[in-house]
């Protein structure tokens, strides 16, 4: 999957970065201490592709910074009028054809080398294709979460993202294609890949290879509407054996309890089934996310809330405390049958 | 030429009454008023401008704050971009563009006044056809609804189904309205560049103020007409049942980006060229030699102008091009860097040797080509497009944009001001005032703009109401934040410092920098007819011809 570059950019670029003492190196953290979303921590290989190709441009470009300044900065300190000027003017300089050849052919150069090395960086990612191990997965996006479905595995989930780890010897990617079901989104994940949007009727597609387990955070980068800043992303990086044991819960459908089902009464029978999902029963609507397993996610409203029964309650009483002008509406709902759904809501393993 | 004033009876002029001055204004054709009128009209939307993204940076001091809600927030980035763009920074082109152009080229006025008048107004009151919303249309929510789709209004978020209410109409007609303001006044600055020109003022010998002017405008020709249809388009998918951008329906979405990118990447030159005008004007006067290159300067502009026409989808890298089209255009990006890059050596070249001057015009020009440096080369990062993967739609783009529009072009336009102050009212500008603004300003710039492009590389998305705590943003936000207190002071001594000397500033005299072009051989202010006598030029600096007899340019140009 990695790109097997005869040029060490990175090893190049580190070395002109040292030179130039650039902070990004220092954000080059593989346990990101400054930030959690930092594009300086790939963790992914289209992010570090990414970052390679970045420490060489930001190498370039603080060349031209300084060699531009100290030009700037001499000329201002060395050309400025003294106290005791004698008041004629300097010589009339109207220009010099060698010089501007030079400065003309230098950049059309430096413009060369940074065309070529993006270009490669294009291609290594845009061009990559799909091993036969790797997992797919569909993403639709939605004003304001995101619904995730594994077609080879049968399961349908929302907002929390769980892929395998991937190893460099023996990579297991997982293949991202992108819709959307209403307006433009877009999923970005900086220390994964770069992002990609989510345009209705305009499919596109991502991979990302994470070499660590962990949970990687990100939000939505297409503006979407009102709250688009509450479009959150993690994506759970798990070992094999994890991933497996996950995906084979998810599979399961609900659980039936005997103590909640009078919280199931109540869910069936108001308007929670037309949006929601709970596989193994009634509910079958497709506007919201999937809810059969709510309870295997860490937060709720796409990241807005962790996943606790007070934020619970609350989300299905009164949403716009959590996420005003989401899409959710507030249920109106009397306060025991309030305790009986969250009940309910809480066997969703 | 004349240095002379054909002397008016003054008798009647005091005696008017309000009204009938009002009515002059407002009936104006003359290019100098029109001018004047732009770039007031300029500052009060500047000022709106400034307070929206006050409100707003108020909001993101701090994760999760509520000072404003997520509708009110969205309104704010919408109105903050439009206002700009549309009603402050063109406005104050086009209002340099008309009053300096005809000055410059020895001409009497620009060449169409009615139209140029009708251009100005249908500018006005798309503006405030925009503000009108804040008022009219009654939307879902209550009374008050401005756009919040966005200033580039994405399809399909801006469809009747997404966007209810009219709210986005008023962003769509006020700028299709204002659209053919612009394009009559482009039309105007190509036709008095073209046909006006005093006697012996070739092409190769007129200011290079008026090359970047005429590019300018033949980029706004070329460019507002694609706005102008894709507004129509989206107004014939909201009210007369079309699909263009009607992705339900098997429109599409990213046709509707192409439309807008198309306007939007030359639009930024419109934005841009003219501020190069004025480094170009302002520069070599203040280092007492001409602009280095000229020529190469002129080639570079026209270069630009046609390579800007070509990079539009650089700001569509994340889209989902094909792997050839995005090199394509990561190639035409890089390419607009080289002409962009040898401007700025030129202007380094004109300081080198010279025997520089810090006057408050000179102190803006300097800033304008540190931080246009710097905004070239962000703009470098973007252009490389796995780069823009990453740093595509975040705060790291809303840092770089904003080093050019304010960094760049607002600093040069400030240098602008107190240049052709003394020429427009007569009297100079104070001094001490001058470099306050230009130190409080430097410092808010720097503190808000270099530090926003810290959360962009720390993976914080625009446009979005508030962030989450723990991702690493909060005190780059807060940095970015103070720094706006500085720049609010310094616009308020700004604009302090052009009322208080308009009243009680020394008398300028008609040429108080020692300057070389023609609007400098008339009088401050230049009377209505501009020249009492037609000037007759030989060379690109015909005052300094004139100055030096023994020693004229037409000598070694």
């Amino acid at each position: 999957m990695r790109s097997r570059s005869s040029i060490n950019w990175r090893g190049l670029a580190s070395q002109v970065l040292v030179c130039f003492g650039a902070a990004p190196a220092a954000f080059a953290d593989p346990a990101p201490r400054l930030s959690p979303t930092s594009i300086f921590a790939p963790a992914s290989t289209p992010a570090d592709s990414i970052f390679g190709l970045s420490l060489f441009v930001l190498a370039v470009t603080g060349a031209i910074f300084v060699v531009v300044f100290t030009l700037l900065a001499y000329s201002v300190v060395k050309f400025r009028k003294n106290a005791g000027d004698d008041g004629r003017e300097p010589p009339q300089v109207y220009g010099s054809n060698q010089v501007e050849l030079a400065w003309t052919v230098i950049p059309v150069l430096i413009v060369l080398a940074l065309f070529m090395a993006t270009g490669r960086v294009i291609a290594s990612i845009q061009k990559a294709s799909t091993p036969s191990n790797a997992i797919t997965v569909i993403t639709i996006g939605h004003q304001f979460w995101w619904e995730y479905r594994y077609p080879g595995l049968g399961v349908v989930t929302a907002n929390e993202l769980h892929v395998p780890v991937s190893n460099l010897e023996r990579p297991t990617p997982t293949f991202i294609q992108l819709l959307s079901a209403d307006t433009d989104h877009s999923f970005w994940v900086p220390r994964l890949a770069g992002k990609t949007d989510l345009i209705p009727n305009h499919p596109n597609h991502m991979w990302i290879d994470p070499h660590e387990t962990g949970v990687y955070l990100g939000q939505c980068a297409q503006y979407c509407g009102t709250q688009h800043a509450k479009m959150l992303l993690r994506v759970y990086v798990q070992s094999r054996d994890e991933f497996d044991r996950w995906v084979q819960e998810q599979r399961q459908p609900a659980s039936v309890n005997a103590t909640t089902s009078q919280g199931q009464r109540i869910f069936e029978t108001t308007a929670c089934i037309n949006c929601h999902t709970v596989a193994g029963t009634a509910a079958d609507g497709l506007f919201g996310p999937d809810l059969t397993h709510l309870m295997s996610r860490d937060t709720i409203a796409a990241g807005a809330a962790p996943n606790t029964r007070e934020n619970l309650r609350l989300w299905i009483q009164n949403p716009a405390a959590i996420k005003p002008v989401s899409l959710m509406p507030a249920m109106q709902l009397s306060d025991p049958d309030m305790d009986a759904l969250t009940d309910y809501l809480e066997t969703l393993r | 030429m004349s240095t002379d004033a054909i002397t008016l009876p003054r008798a009647e002029a005091a005696a008017r009454p309000f009204v009938d001055r009002l009515h002059e204004w407002v009936t104006t054709v003359d290019h100098k008023r029109l001018g004047i009128l732009y770039i007031t009209y300029a500052l009060v939307f500047l000022v709106i401008g400034g307070i929206e993204a006050g409100i707003m940076r108020i909001q993101l001091i701090r994760p999760h704050n509520d000072f404003v809600s997520p509708q009110v927030f969205n309104r704010m980035f919408t109105m903050h971009g439009t206002t700009m763009i549309f009603f402050v920074v063109m406005p104050l082109v086009f209002g340099f563009a008309n009053y300096l152009m005809p000055l410059m080229i020895g001409a009497r006025d620009m060449a169409f006044p009615r139209l140029n008048a009708f251009s100005f107004w249908l500018t006005a009151f798309g503006g405030l056809l925009l503000y009108f919303s804040l008022v009219g249309a009654n939307g879902l929510y209550g009374a008050g609804n401005a756009p919040d789709v966005g200033w580039f209004a994405y399809a399909p978020l801006t469809s009747r189904t997404f966007s209810v209410g009219h709210s986005t109409d008023f962003w769509t007609l006020s700028l299709l309205v204002s659209g053919f303001g612009s394009i009559g006044t482009a039309i105007n600055i190509v036709a008095t560049v073209l046909c006006m020109r005093c006697p012996g003022m070739t092409l190769a010998k007129m200011p290079l103020f008026a090359w970047l002017n005429i590019v300018m405008a033949g980029l706004v020709i070329l460019a507002v007409s694609p706005l102008t249809a894709a507004q129509i388009m989206l107004l014939i998918d909201r009210y007369l049942g079309g699909h263009f951008f009607d992705t339900q329906a098997g429109g599409s979405a990213v046709i509707w980006m192409h439309f807008f990118w198309i306007f939007g990447h030359p639009e930024v030159y419109v934005l841009v060229l003219p501020a190069f005008a004025f480094a170009s004007e302002i520069i070599p006067v203040f280092s007492r030699k001409p602009i280095f290159g000229y020529p190469v300067m002129v080639a570079a502009t026209v270069a630009i102008g046609f390579i800007s026409m070509s990079v539009w989808a650089h700001h569509m890298f994340t889209v989902g091009m094909s792997a050839n089209a995005t090199t394509f255009f990561v190639a035409s990006t890089m390419a607009i860097a080289v002409p962009t890059g040898i401007k700025i050596f030129n202007w380094l070249a004109t300081m080198w040797g010279g025997k520089i001057e810090f006057k408050t015009p000179m102190l803006f020009c300097i800033g304008f080509l540190f931080q246009f440096l710097v905004a070239g080369l962000t703009g470098i990062m973007l252009g490389c497009a796995p780069f823009n993967w990453q740093l595509g739609n975040s705060y790291f783009v809303v840092a770089h944009f904003h080093y050019v529009i304010v960094g760049g072009i607002l600093f040069a336009t400030f240098g602008a001001f107190y240049y052709w102050f003394p020429k427009v009212s007569g009297k100079m500008y104070n001094e001490t005032l001058g470099r306050l603004h230009f130190w409080l300003f430097l410092i808010g710039f720097h503190l808000t703009f270099d530090f926003m492009h810290v959360p962009g590389l720390l993976g914080m998305p625009r446009r979005i109401y508030t962030y989450e705590p723990g991702r690493g943003w909060d005190v780059w936000n807060l940095i970015v934040t103070v720094g706006v207190f500085f720049q609010a002071l310094g616009i308020v001594i700004f604009i302090a410092n052009l009322i208080w000397s308009y009243f009680r500033g020394k008398a300028a005299g008609h040429d108080p920098w020692d300057a070389w072009t023609l609007e400098w051989s008339t009088t401050s202010p230049p009377p209505a007819y501009n020249f009492a006598s037609m000037p007759v030029v030989r060379s690109r600096r015909p005052l300094w011809d004139l100055k030096h007899p023994n020693d004229p340019d037409w000598k070694y140009e």
